[in-house]
């Protein structure tokens, strides 16, 4: 085991304790219908331009998540956010309103997971009692930074990915910092039915931050073929140093790899002699109904893995369903730059170990 | 009859393109640039005038009918005014649909909002 | 550690993706394709009885161009160009569609420098290289009438 290959252990296991979640109409109609905070029909949530669009989730996202906790955001010491837009103006524009120290962060569509484990450093260390992690992507916003204007005519190819319209953000606290509130909040649980506004059980207990990889992989309308050597990566340095094997996970779920990547590394990692069974997801092919709504080879961006695991993940490792979860964002790291320059697209998986408790 | 071969010529030229797009890496931008280019390399040999005179709008509706306009525009300008006509017959054949394209797509804009898709 | 060689993988990648159903998207390219390029001589027909050759031979270009910026701008030509494919792009609205789709896209970035510059963005490639094409097809065929007329 070299000295990169460690695994970050939170000894004070800080907990997500409320999610706000933001969806756009595909969305909310695909195959987790309506289990989002909010969503608006045209996708523009009243705003003149897509990019402002893109903030306006993020701040209602995070609006969503201190409301459930009925919190203003003095409690919050750091917002971490990152989003696809160049210079992550999305984030930086949404969350104006909110006072609170601000540390922007880019890792394309892994950006939730490596908000998630930057809140868990800080607040594991005790520098902050809670912490935010924010992070957004819009359609329209992106097809018109990487590919073509909105209503340009184009054929899609079977490989490729539909950019999530949506936006998430998670509160992350010390363990024993809401110790009164839990109480307020379970008796609040006990007289809703489901699904739980808010979350008392979930833990994040290890992290495993990835490397930038590439395979050759240069053909945007393939992104999942790109990450799936990254997520691979990670996957394989996570159970060799844990020691572990898949069939001990009740769950392992990667972030935006699509048909093609979710295919792709389960093959390198059966390349290894790690095989991956049922118990293998992913978030780009849980959020929308493939073949209805022509998704090709499913979601991508930063919204996918946040909407899927802020709404429908976490409450299932919050009622107890599933008590052991790893978690893997993906991202790829190109710029439209790099891409017409024609250089191989770069990859980062980085791993989160999410628990009951 | 023309209807006929319109239809079929024209499918055709499209199918073409389509398979472009199924079988290589091309980009719809680089399929458009090298539908005119080759527009203005067939008629300069020769082989695209009998196939507008085939198929008329079949032929010349595809981007190659672009090509195969500017090819013929030069031709003329260079028979009239020599060396000259290389720099002024293409884009003089072509203008009016350009013209047209950038004024109903500036037109479009001041009308149109964008939508998602 | 990484997992795999990386020239194994891309051509591992690219041969196990899914692919698009040829047939079927060709089918459709066809049929669309031809559907636009019958509309065309269809108009060409009726116009050239009353407006003459080289009138008609513009407008009809102008008529599918209107039409495509219309069909555009009210969001209805990207949902036909999704099936058509090279159908839609290689007759002249494909041309029409970049260059208005463009244009309504671009303009939240100011009217210059926004929609102004951005307008070319797929349509440029295609002026500047047909009129490099035609400009050397023009010097070719000067050159061509000077080396006949120096022979005769």
């Amino acid at each position: 085991m070299s000295k990169n290959d460690m695994i970050f252990k939170f000894e004070n296991k800080p907990a997500i304790y409320s999610v706000g979640t933001v969806a756009g109409k595909k969305e909310w109609e695909g195959a987790l219908p309506g289990i989002y905070d909010c969503h608006c029909d045209d996708d523009t949530f009243g705003m003149p331009t897509w990019e402002q669009s893109e903030s306006e989730m993020q701040r209602l996202a995070l609006n969503h998540a201190l409301a459930k906790l009925a919190w203003d955001d003095g409690k919050l010491g750091l917002l971490f956010a990152g989003d696809l837009i160049n210079q992550c103006t999305s984030s930086g524009y949404g969350l104006l309103d909110f006072d609170v120290p601000f540390l922007g962060l880019f890792g394309a569509c892994s950006t939730l997971a490596e908000g998630i484990i930057m809140t868990a450093f800080t607040v594991n260390a005790g520098y902050v009692n809670a912490a935010a992690a924010v992070t957004s992507s819009h359609n329209c916003s992106a097809e018109r930074q990487f590919r073509f204007p909105v209503e340009y005519g184009g054929q899609r190819t079977p490989t490729s990915q539909w950019t999530v319209t949506g936006a998430g953000a998670f509160i992350v606290g010390r363990r024993s910092l809401l110790d009164i509130e839990e109480k307020l909040i379970e008796a609040k649980n006990a007289s809703q039915s489901q699904p739980s506004p808010l979350f008392t059980h979930v833990r994040i207990a290890e992290a495993m931050p990835g490397r930038s990889i590439e395979c050759g992989m240069n053909d945007a309308n393939n992104m999942g073929a790109a990450m799936a050597p990254a997520a691979g990566d990670t996957l394989l340095r996570y159970f060799t140093v844990s020691g572990t094997k898949p069939s001990d996970y009740d769950l392992i779920i990667t972030g935006d790899l699509g048909y093609e990547g979710h295919r792709l590394t389960g093959e390198l990692l059966a390349q290894k002699g790690i095989h991956l069974g049922n118990n293998f997801a992913d978030c780009g092919l849980l959020i929308y109904d493939r073949e209805r709504q022509d998704m090709h080879a499913g979601g991508s961006g930063c919204a996918c893995s946040a909407l899927v695991m802020g709404a429908y993940i976490l409450p299932k490792i919050e009622r107890g369903e599933l008590r052991n979860v790893l978690f893997i964002g993906t991202g790829a790291l190109m710029s439209q730059m790099s891409v017409q320059q024609g250089l191989p697209i770069p990859a980062i998986a980085h791993l989160v170990r999410l628990i009951y408790e | 009859m023309d209807y006929l071969w319109a239809f079929i010529v024209g499918g055709l030229i499209c199918v073409v393109a389509e398979l472009l797009l199924c079988y290589t890496k091309l980009t719809a931008a680089r399929i458009l640039t090298i539908y005119v280019v080759a527009g203005v390399f067939l008629t300069a040999i020769g082989l695209y005038k009998p196939l507008v005179d085939f198929a008329g709008c079949g032929a010349t509706t595809p981007l190659t009918g672009f090509g195969y306009a500017l090819a013929e525009g030069v031709k003329k300008a260079v028979d009239e005014r020599g060396i000259f006509g290389a720099l002024t017959g293409g884009l003089t054949a072509t203008s009016g649909g350009i013209a047209a394209a950038l004024t109903f797509a500036f037109l479009a804009a001041l009308a149109f909002k964008g939508k998602p898709k | 550690m990484i997992p795999i060689y990386k020239k194994d993988y891309k051509k591992y990648a690219e041969k196990t993706a899914q692919k698009s159903n040829v047939l079927v998207c060709c089918i459709k390219a066809f049929l669309v394709g031809g559907a636009i390029c019958t509309f065309a001589q269809w108009l060409y027909n009726m116009f050239i009885t009353r407006l003459g050759e080289e009138n008609t031979r513009l407008l009809v270009p102008v008529v599918l161009i209107f039409l495509t910026a219309l069909t555009t701008g009210l969001g209805w030509f990207d949902k036909l160009a999704k099936h058509a494919g090279g159908g839609t792009l290689v007759p002249i609205t494909g041309f029409a569609n970049a260059i208005s789709s463009a244009a309504i896209d671009s303009k939240n970035e100011g009217w210059v420098l926004g929609l102004g510059s951005k307008i070319f963005t797929i349509a440029g490639p295609v002026i500047l290289y047909g009129t490099l094409a035609s400009v050397i097809y023009g010097v070719v065929l000067y050159l061509l009438k000077l080396a006949g007329a120096g022979g005769a």
